[in-house]
Order: C-alpha cells, then structure tokens, then sequence
C-alpha cells in the first residue's frame, strides 16, 4: 500500500471518521440522493417497505458477524433459513390441517421444533472446525449442500402452503396504528372499527420491526457486553493469545457456529410469518455470499477480530437502499449485483487505505 | 501434532486412505450399475462426462486458485458471461454477412480474450489491493452476474448458425461397422447401417485444454511457483518470485477456462445464458477438495480434480436414472465433501514432529 | 532460605535426543536468573518443563520448598508460574485493559441477573498495575494493536503480574525491540525484582543480561555447565562456557 498517502490522509481526523463509517454516510448519501431522484422513495411506506423486505438479510448478516468476527466463515445459514421455513411449515400444516389443533398451537409447535432443528447443522459445522480443525469454509459448504438437500426432501421440491392466515397476519401486521387527531391503537385497529377505515390510520410499527428489533438488541448485547462476545473477538484478534489465557475456543466456536444457525432458523420463522408459506431457499439465492459482503461493507475483516451488529445491518441496508433507490428511479435492476460487487472493493480499499488505529 | 501421529496409519489402510476418492468412484459404479437400469452403457458415460465438462473445467480453473491458498467464486458467473458474449459475437458476426466458419471463429476467439478481463481484474484487486480473494471474486461474480443481465436485457442471443450445434452436439470419433472408425463427420451409410458416436466432441475438447493445463501445473515453472506460493508465500517471495504477477496470472488463468466452459455451453445449447456456470460453482470446489486439495494452499493435482468431478457426475447421473429427485444429490455431495476433509485429517501425507 | 522455584535434576528426551540433561536451577524471589546458552543447548526446553508445556521425564520441580507437581500450563499458572513468549499472545484488537483480563473478565450484574462487562472495574484495576509497575501507556482504551513493541511487553507483564505471578519467565523479551524500548524493558524487569517477583530470562544479548540479572546460568548441549555470580563473572568467561571453554583457549 502507497503508506506516505496513508500517512498523510491519518492526519485529518474529520477525514478519518468519515472513512471508519464510509458505509454510514454513503447510506445518508443515498437516501438524499434517491429522495430527489426518485418519486416516491421519500415515505414512510417506502421505508418500511426497505426494512421488510431486509428483514432476512439482517437476520442472515447478524449471524455472519458472530462467525466472521472468529475470523471463520458460515456458507449454510441461507439453507438452514430455507430448512426451517419447510420443517415448520409442514408440521404447521400437518398439524393444522388435522383438525384437532387451533392455529395458535400449530404454529407454536412447529417453529419451536424447526428453531430446535435450526441448532442441528450449527453444531455439526462447529464440532468439525473446533475439534476436527475441517476449514469453516468446507464444513459449512457440506453443510450447506445436506440442509439444502433435507429442505428440498421435506417440501418434495415445493412451496409447503395451505398454512393458517394468522401467519400472514401477525408477519405483516402492525404494532402500532396511528389515527391523525384519533390516537393510538395497538396491534390492530381500535376494537370496534372496520377494515374500511383502515385508511384513516397510519401504520406505523411493522410488527417484524418490532420482533427483529427485540433480536437485535439481544445479539447486540451479547456481542458488546458480555464475556461471549468479549471472547468472540479475543479469537478472532489471536486465537493463540485466547487459548494460552484459558478461553475454551474449541467450546467457543461450537457454540459461535450453533448461535448463527440458530439465527438463520430465526430468519426461516420471520420468512414464514411473512410469506404465510414454507419456503426452500431457492438454489440462487446466494443469501450467505450477499451476508458476508454486508458484514465486509459494514466494516468486518475475513481475518477476524473485528466487525459489529449495527455495522453488519448499516451494510444490509446500504445494498437495501440501492437496491430500491435504483428500481424507484428506474434504472434496469442488473445493476444491483454490480452496485453490490463494487461497494464492497471499496470497503476492503478503504479499510488498507485507514488502517484501525484505535 | 500429537494427534496425527496416533493416526498415522501405515500400510495398506493408509494407501487405501489416500486412494479413498478413487475407491469411491469405484463403489459408486458398481451401486449404479446394479441399482440404475441401463447405467452401463456408453450412452449413459457420454452423458457423465457431457454434464461433467463444465465441473471439470470449472475446477481445473478453481484448483489453481485453491492451490496459492485462494479461491474464485466469480468462475461459474464469468462462465455464465461468455455464454451471452460469445453468443451474441457469433450472432452479430453472422449478420455483417461472414460465414458461420468464420464467425465462430471469431467470436471464440473474441470471447477468450474479453473472458481474461475478469480474472485480471480479480487479480489485480487480490495483489495489488490486497482484498481477499474470497471478496474480490464474490465482486466479481455480482458484476459478471449483472453484466451479463445486462447484455441479454434486450434481446437473448438467439438464431446461432446450424454449424454451431454440429460441433457443439456432433462426435470427434464415429464407428460403423464395415467403414470403421472415422473422425468430426457422420460416415455416409446406408439407413439400416449403425453408427455408433463415440467421443462428444464438447468433452474431447475439454479434456485437450485440462491436459494442457494439467501438463502446466505439473512440469513447468509456472505449476512450480504455483505450489510455492500456496505451500509458503515468504519463501516463494524471497526466493525471486514475482508474487503479485504470479496471482494476477493465477486468476486470468481461471477466467480463461471459466471462458473456454462457457463457449462450449454455447456451442452445445446454442444460446447464451447467464446462470448456465451458477450451479456448477460449488460442484467445482466440492471437487477439488474432494480431490484433496486444501483450502490452505499448496496442493492438488488436475487428475485428482476431475476425479472428484467424476464422482459427483457420476451420482447426479446415477441418481437421475434410478429416478430419484437431484435432492438427495445435495446431501451426498455435503457428506462426501466433509468426508473428503476428514480422511484427508486422517491420513496425512506426512507425519510431522515437534 | 530456599528457592522459591527450582529444579532438581530434570531431564527431557526427545526420542534419542536428551534436550535437557539432569539440570539443576533455583531462582530466590527478588532474584533476576539469566539463562544463556547456543541455539540448541535446551533453554527453551528447560523453561518450557517449568511452564508446563513439556512434562518432564525424570526429576521435580519445587516451589517455595514443596514438589509442584506441573503437568500442564494451567498448573503452572496455578501456582504462579507466567510465561511471556516472545509473541506475546495479546489480541491486537482489543484495548489494553481487556487484553490484562483476557479470559478471566470481570462482569456484573445487568437488571440483576444478565452478567456483562464491567469496563470501569477493568479499566481502574488495570491502570493501578501499570501505575504499581511504573509504566506509562497513554490510554487503556487503546487497542493494543496501536502500542509500540516495549508497550506491548509491558502490557504482557502488567497482565501476569495482575493475576498473580510469583515466577515470571521471559523468552527473549527485547529480542525484537529498538534501543530505547529495550531500555524500558529492562527497566521493568528491575522494578519485578523490586517486588519480589522471581524471574528468569532467556536471552542472547550479553549486554541485557549483565545489565539486570543477578546469576547466570549456561547451557550447553542440555547439561547446565556454568551458574555464575554476576558480580563475579566476565563476558569472556560467559562466552567461553557458551562455545566450549576449549575451543577459545
């Protein structure tokens, strides 16, 4: 790397600030830009819309962080979300269908079996990196074709439908509907009043704002507060320094690995919530890779050490907002995988360029 | 360390453990053969290897990657776009009034070219900026990925001259009795006379190119200095080679075969396609750890790579006859692939000592 | 009074290599022990049975009179005994503070029962060690990663000393260092052997260990050959034991 250009650009502190959160201001950038480019794109629907539709790459790219800040990789996670959507979906709809269960108990039943299951291929892929020493990215790559192949098994190669409407309802409903002048209403419309009214309210919580918020926080929190998290990053810095201070990594990265297949399980509970059907991850879907380019663009390194929760979802939403902002703009939507593949030469140029110096 | 000793096993377990890959292939065709009607017959292996040319290509191109301790994710995309550039070229050629010999030519030969860019840029990026590898050719991916969107966006390629598909779906080698053998043309016989079509041209000239590039990577400097760098980078530097052209090489090298796959697609299908390398991505790498290579650099052969290729061509094909949905294909590849790693654990090359 | 750690004839064979033969060593608290030697002559091995990394084959190790039985780096640590590698095993992503509570973080309790870090307990327990051990890190929310090699020593020590080593053992710890770092290095050692801290260090720099060590100690193909005074002793006697004494005459 040219250091003196480097060295001189180290200088400016404002400048230094704005490149260690490039992705955050590109974001601001972004959103100014295509709300005078674009019609439309300035509302709170249209915002909304964003999140939502992000939703499953947040999930996903908060489960990468916790890996690639080991410095190790999870291809599977988008098959273990597809995985989980089909088994819940089926015992859903095995169970529904049957007649002797309500809907609330069917759908109890089975996302607490498919988040069980969830765990599964995380602790395999785990037991084979810690304790075989099998590159994350081979076992997670196995793991990625078995959870494919399963998914496809169970739903015999189709969407599993036929599921109870609450799915959908709860998924895509709101926590929080606001009349102008009128007040507050949770959760839905004020008892009392029709779907015809629906107009007059504003819906202002999603409720899988709410719910992905609540997750969040929680990996947030594991993550910056707690010994875990602490130890997270003390392997991926020098896993050397972590096992001679008596940090049971073996143990560590099972359960690094279990905790992101468990969080792709959570994104296959969200995926059937909101799609109201159980669905396999389609074979191109590359959820993983676009995971670890949002967690690379929030500012992670693949060699490990360092990354974060809300810089993984700043970079979900950087390509979200693109994403959308282009297609609103009406620019031919191609051009989202090239948007995609430059932003993130520019995080790993930008990250020689200001090398961590605090 | 201590580990491995206690594992090393000598004799005979430990050449059927370095052998393991090609027992399994073994074991395979003889499941297939009693399990899947008709499976042993050249029909069905013209089709292996058919279906198996572009995992093959794909990984040889992969395997130099995977040795200096890299990877290529772009390769199934690049190949994907020299499906749509070649195409087009060949249609656009054949409108300006030249020949199909000569347009085909051309555009072969204009889409090797172009199909270099990618992997120079890979490399520049891997060398010269230091992205990793893993990130600097998922870039890439997404850009051939839209680029080749992009291209198609209008107009697919389509209407390719009939000479196309006599080379892309004709045979290098026919055999009738009375006549013999006779090369690239149907022999003229009579309607009752059989012809059996033995080698699908596609695969003969797959199988050329991996030798070339087979016969680089194990007799020449270039194969040398690949080893090297994947085996120790510092030494490879100190000891005078040029690392970063090395890698930029490395990966146009990769690109290239990416192409070469992609202008047989288009010879065989007759269109250009921009997902037509998506799914033979993984197969690749699945192959070429399957053949033993390690993610850490510094091993690998082409042999042991196609080998590995071979093994899931064999299952895909194996499976589609007996009927059973490609699924459990995924599940296979996956257990054989983690297998793969842990024999490999298992049965080291060399025992190593404190 | 005894040694607060010593060896007592201990031996390790590596297949028909003997890498330490029936090595005698004793180091008092308070005491800086210079171990020299060629490369080869089983220093690394010596320290290595005292960390616990090796298992020695035949003799026993004493600490503060009693036979410690060390099969382990976790025993070592147990009875006090640190070893700073010339890596220094910090994580260079993380500040200084959590780099000295690596492993053994402090939390408390968050709403009563969540345990999460307690930063400001580090960060104050930390600074008192570097300030017992009079070094000077501008902040200890700085990662380590932006410390200067001498720093980064210190921090690996200020961590030992932290938890509790009564025997420090420092592989070559200015092995890697410019002059003025090397000062500062030394320094720190002196200030260990204020406090009581018995230690013992490998190094080459004949300079180093007259500078602070009080007994020399050379090894050569495994034996111990000489244990010297410092006051007592030369640079050419050391260096004459090192090589071969017949050699040089």
């Amino acid at each position: 790397m040219n250091s003196s250009l480097a060295l001189s650009i180290e200088r400016s502190k404002t400048l230094r600030v704005v490149a260690k959160n490039w992705a955050f201001f590109f974001l601001l950038f972004f959103l100014i830009l295509f709300s005078i480019t674009g019609r439309g794109f300035l509302s709170v629907m249209n915002f909304q819309n964003i999140v939502h539709l992000s939703v499953i790459a947040i999930l996903m790219a908060s489960a990468e962080t916790f890996v690639i800040i080991t410095s190790g990789i999870d291809l599977s996670i988008g098959f273990v979300m597809g995985l989980s959507s089909v088994t819940a979906g089926k015992i859903i709809q095995i169970l529904y269908n049957s007649g002797n269960h309500s809907a609330g108990f069917s759908i109890f039943i089975g996302i607490s079996i498919a988040l069980v299951l969830s765990l599964i291929p995380g602790i395999i892929s785990g037991i084979m990196i810690a304790k075989y020493k099998v590159p994350p990215f081979i076992a997670t790559l196995g793991m990625w074709g078995i959870t494919n192949g399963i998914a496809l098994k169970i739903s015999n190669g189709f969407p599993v439908a036929e599921l109870p409407d609450s799915l959908t309802k709860i998924g895509n409903g709101y926590t929080l509907y606001y009349k102008p002048g009128g007040g507050f209403s949770f959760f839905g419309l004020p008892e009392g009043v029709g779907n015809e009214h629906i107009r007059d309210y504003i819906r202002l919580i999603p409720n899988s704002f709410l719910f992905l918020a609540i997750v969040l926080f929680i990996l947030y929190f594991l993550l910056k507060k707690t010994k875990f998290g602490q130890h997270t990053y003390a392997i991926g810095g020098n896993e050397d320094a972590a096992i001679r201070s008596g940090i049971n990594v073996k143990k560590h990265l099972i359960i690094i690995y279990t905790l992101s297949s468990f969080i792709a399980g959570i994104a296959g509970i969200f995926n059937i919530f909101q799609t109201g059907i159980g669905n396999f991850t389609p074979f191109g879907a590359m959820y993983e890779l676009f995971a670890v380019a949002a967690v690379v663009i929030g500012g992670a390194s693949l060699m490990g050490g360092k990354g974060g929760i809300l810089a993984s979802v700043v970079g979900v939403l950087l390509i979200a907002v693109l994403e959308n902002g282009l297609l609103i703009s009406g620019v031919e939507p191609f051009y989202r995988f090239i948007a995609v593949g430059l932003l993130l030469i520019l995080a790993i140029v930008i990250d020689e360029l200001f090398p961590d110096l605090f | 360390m201590q580990n491995l000793n206690n594992h090393t096993r000598t004799g005979l377990l430990l050449k059927i453990g370095r052998q393991w890959a090609l027992l399994f292939l073994f074991i395979e065709l003889i499941f297939f053969s009693f399990m899947a009607r008709g499976f042993l017959s050249l029909n069905v292996f013209q089709i292996i290897f058919f279906f198996g040319t572009a995992v093959f290509l794909l990984g040889t191109a992969e395997l130099f990657a995977i040795i200096t301790g890299g990877i290529d994710l772009s390769v199934g995309y690049v190949m994907g776009l020299a499906t749509i550039v070649s195409a087009k070229l060949i249609v656009a050629f054949t409108k300006t009034g030249m020949g199909p010999g000569l347009s085909i030519t051309l555009g072969i030969l204009l889409t090797l070219v172009i199909g270099l860019l990618p992997g120079y840029v890979n490399g520049m990026l891997i060398s010269k900026l230091n992205v990793p590898p893993f990130i600097a050719t998922f870039s890439m991916l997404g850009i051939s990925h839209g680029v080749s969107e992009l291209l198609i966006a209008e107009k697919a390629a389509k209407n390719l001259p009939q000479l196309a598909n006599t080379i892309g779906n004709g045979y290098f080698l026919y055999y009738s009795k009375g006549i013999g053998f006779s090369f690239f043309s149907r022999p003229e016989v009579a309607r009752r006379v059989k012809v059996v079509e033995i080698l699908p041209n596609v695969v003969v000239i797959a199988f050329i190119l991996i030798a070339v590039f087979a016969f680089i990577l194990n007799r020449t400097k270039f194969g040398q200095h690949t080893y090297a760098i994947g085996g120790n980078r510092d030494a490879a530097i100190r000891s005078g080679i040029n690392l970063n052209r090395h890698i930029i090489k490395v990966y146009m090298l990769a690109s290239f075969l990416a192409t070469i796959a992609g202008v047989l697609y288009t010879l065989k299908y007759v269109t250009g396609k921009a997902d037509a390398g998506a799914s033979s991505l993984l197969d690749s790498i699945a192959a070429v750890v399957i053949g033993g290579a390690s993610l850490y650099g510094g091993k690998g052969t082409v042999w042991r790579t196609i080998l590995g290729g071979l093994i899931i061509a064999v299952l895909e094909t194996g499976l589609r006859i007996m009927g059973i949905p490609t699924f459990d294909k995924y599940i296979i590849v996956g257990i054989i692939l983690i297998t793969a790693v842990l024999v490999d654990q298992f049965f080291p090359e060399r025992t190593y000592k404190e | 009074m005894g040694y607060l750690i010593e060896t007592r004839n201990i031996t390790k064979r590596f297949g028909g290599l003997v890498a330490v033969d029936n090595v005698s060593l004793g180091v008092n608290a308070g005491e800086v022990v210079a171990v020299l030697g060629d490369n080869g002559a089983g220093k690394s091995t010596l320290i290595k049975m005292i960390s616990g990394v090796y298992p020695s084959d035949e003799g026993k190790i004493f600490f503060n009179g009693q036979e410690a039985d060390i099969n382990s780096p976790m025993d070592a640590l147990a009875i006090g005994i640190e070893t700073i590698y010339q890596d220094l095993a910090l994580a260079e992503n993380l500040n200084v503070y959590s780099n000295i509570f690596l492993g053994r973080e402090k939390t408390k309790k968050f709403m009563g029962f969540v345990p999460v870090l307690d930063h400001d307990y580090m960060h104050e327990e930390a600074s008192k060690v570097l300030k017992k051990l009079d070094i000077n890190i501008p902040s200890l929310r700085n990662n380590v990663r932006t410390l200067s090699g001498g720093q980064r020593q210190a921090v690996a020590i200020s961590r030992s000393i932290y938890w509790n080593a009564k025997v420090l053992i420092m592989d070559e710890p200015t092995a890697a260092l410019g002059v003025a770092q090397q000062k500062q290095v030394l320094d720190l050692v002196n200030t260990l052997k204020d406090h009581g801290i018995a230690v013992i260090l490998i190094s080459h720099q004949m300079h180093d260990v007259f500078e602070v060590a009080d007994r020399i100690v050379v090894m050569r193909r495994g034996e111990k050959v000489g244990d010297l005074v410092k006051a007592e002793t030369s640079t050419e006697e050391v260096v004459n034991l090192i090589v071969g004494s017949e050699m040089v005459k």
